[in-house]
């Protein structure tokens, strides 16, 4: 090979075409920051606000010190028992994520490696139900709860939102099993494992990461549902976050609570807020490995 | 080799037993509501039958031909679910392009950038009914400051800006999640084609339109399916922001549903409600799939 004389770059994008695409694309880089967190900075500052501040005529885009107040959250635990929806929320988001997690990583792996005779349908099928809103599943789940004497139980929560989050734990823990070195599992058997304890001693713990990021997945799509919580959980004690803090602009009549109302949606989404900080490589990662690889 | 067949199929056996729960607690949560529903929607089952089922065979869809309030909710739906996707598109599309270019502090910009995809959709719904407040909402404020309107405007009270309020809600809850598909896509195009078409006199335009448009078409595609299903049942944002008001100018076909069922009581008329609206969404659904492997093909 001939050393190739050093290529100067073409005239046109130094002169011209860089400074003008730099200046696009910091302008669409500041669109996506100010329009994904303007309307919940809004929030945040109105759940800050005294109640003069928030309904005073002109809006008030930078209240002064005797503006602020941190009563909205104090009203939220203290008149509107909100740690009672909090933990509900988080009971029911992480009960059926550990669930989910435990009965669909055994089918994942069946499916990316025993060769089982009518993978493809069971594939397609799995990839096919993710397309379900969940209106169409309500009147049917009702009928089941009923039957089943499960209104206002944890588990009329539960058993839907495991299953809903089922295909993608099955399509993401697929294709991360797919990515396994085979070697691992062959040199298990030959030490004389029988599969299941394979999995459980040998697959498993190297599969810890795929777990956490569907995990996380999971747990968002728990923790944001709202159909199935407004529907089956009526008494006040057992409503999740997302069901509670909505009701709360109803249930007053004469004056919109406009603070509690912000200070509850900045409550319910905190726990997510972080955890998109902490995770956004595994979130992005685990939506892309579910729904456009699968 | 006998031996070896046992293996295969011990191994066989195994992995139905690893299988089977999920696939059970699939059926019951997917396939079983839906093939009740459209059983049910047979049967005429509400207050006027004292809540049990009476065998009526078509009647319930020959009720919804009739029922105008039923195709309104479509055509809200329809309306809804064009333009969320379109502008979801071209935003998300824009997003996905700047995220995909390497710039100091990228990290943190993909992180924000999925942030609304994240939050709780019945929560955004009442931040956005904020917003939208015809009294002492921001979005009002803001426009009197910069003179676009001269009196406020009565976002969630009047038909047709309800409806551009809901449609813009939904656009920003769920651009990211449109944004994260295309930039996945973006990431999979090698950098040497670009060069390449540079060298051969393109201009960003010109190589936006040859090879990035074409190399994420499927992603594209993809991502359209997905909204295209979650709008079509959009029921959270909706039922928090307005309940379909006011009048019914935002009442989609979901909003329907849960009335007919939860307040109305009619059960049959729900289930039928139901049917029709899944053999909508699978007709879609079915047609794209399709067109997405007759592109597939053409690709490779």
């Amino acid at each position: 090979m001939t050393t190739a004389p050093p290529t100067p770059a073409p005239p046109q994008t130094a002169d011209r075409g860089i400074p003008w695409m730099r200046v696009l694309l910091w302008a669409a880089i500041a669109f996506t920051v100010i329009f994904s967190l303007a309307p919940v900075l809004w929030q945040v500052l109105t759940s800050f606000k005294t109640n003069a501040a928030i309904t005073s005529d002109a809006v008030v885009y930078f209240p002064g010190l005797d503006q602020l107040t941190f009563d909205h959250y104090l009203d939220l635990f203290r008149r509107n028992q909100f740690y009672i929806y909090m933990f509900n929320s988080a009971l029911v988001a992480i009960v059926s994520t550990v669930l989910c997690l435990a009965l669909g990583s055994p089918a994942a792996y069946a499916l990316a490696r025993l060769r089982i005779p009518g993978e493809q349908v069971i594939l397609a099928s799995v990839l096919i139900v993710t397309l379900f809103p969940y209106i169409l599943l309500f009147l049917g789940l009702l009928e089941v709860v009923r039957a089943l004497g499960l209104a206002n139980n944890y588990l009329a929560l539960i058993i839907p939102y495991t299953a809903i989050n089922l295909p993608l734990t099955i399509l993401v823990m697929r294709s991360f099993f797919q990515q396994l070195p085979r070697d691992l599992e062959d040199s298990a058997r030959v030490d004389g494992y029988n599969t299941v304890q394979m999995l459980w001693r040998i697959v498993l713990p190297m599969t810890l990461p795929a777990l956490v990021t569907t995990g996380i997945l999971a747990f968002i799509f728990a923790w944001n549902e709202y159909l199935f919580a407004l529907t089956f959980m009526t008494r006040e004690g057992m409503k999740t976050i997302p069901v509670a803090a909505a009701q709360l602009g109803v249930t007053t009549l004469f004056e919109v609570p406009y603070g509690s109302l912000a200070a509850a949606t900045v409550v319910g989404t905190l726990p997510l807020v972080l955890l998109v900080l902490f995770f956004q490589r595994r979130i992005v990662q685990g939506l892309t490995s579910g729904s456009v690889k699968g | 080799m006998v031996t070896k067949d046992y293996i295969r199929r011990r191994d066989q056996r195994t992995g139905w037993l690893l299988m089977l729960p999920a696939l059970l607690l699939l059926l019951l949560v997917y396939a079983f509501p839906i093939l009740r529903a459209f059983w049910l929607s047979f049967f005429i089952e509400n207050l006027s039958t004292n809540l049990e089922p009476v065998f009526t065979g078509l009647d319930n869809y020959g009720l919804m031909i009739q029922d105008g309030r039923f195709w309104q909710s479509m055509r809200n739906t329809a309306v809804f679910t064009v333009f969320t996707l379109f502008f979801e598109l071209i935003l998300g599309l824009i997003i996905a392009l700047a995220l995909d270019q390497a710039f100091r502090g990228r990290g943190l910009a993909r992180t924000i950038a999925i942030l609304p995809w994240a939050l709780p959709t019945a929560l955004i719904a009442l931040a956005w009914r904020w917003i939208f407040n015809s009294e002492f909402g921001v979005w009002n404020d803001l426009l009197l400051r910069f003179q676009l309107i001269s009196s406020p405007v009565n976002w969630l009270g009047e038909p047709f800006w309800a409806m551009v309020a809901v449609i813009a809600a939904d656009v920003w809850k769920t651009t990211s999640f449109v944004a994260i598909l295309l930039l996945a896509g973006l990431q999979s195009i090698s950098q040497d084609l670009y060069e390449a078409h540079a060298l051969d006199g393109a201009s960003p335009w010109q190589s936006f339109r040859q090879i990035t448009l074409p190399l994420i078409a499927p992603q594209i595609v993809i991502a359209m399916l997905f909204r295209f299903a979650q709008s079509f049942g959009i029921f959270d944002l909706i039922q928090v922001m307005t309940g379909g008001g006011p009048g019914g100018a935002t009442e989609m076909v979901s909003i329907y549903i849960y009335a007919a069922v939860m307040r109305y009581l009619d059960f049959g008329y729900g289930a039928a409600l139901v049917t029709v609206t899944f053999l909508v969404l699978v007709a879609v659904v079915g047609l794209t799939w399709l067109y997405l492997s007759r592109l597939r093909a053409k690709t490779e």
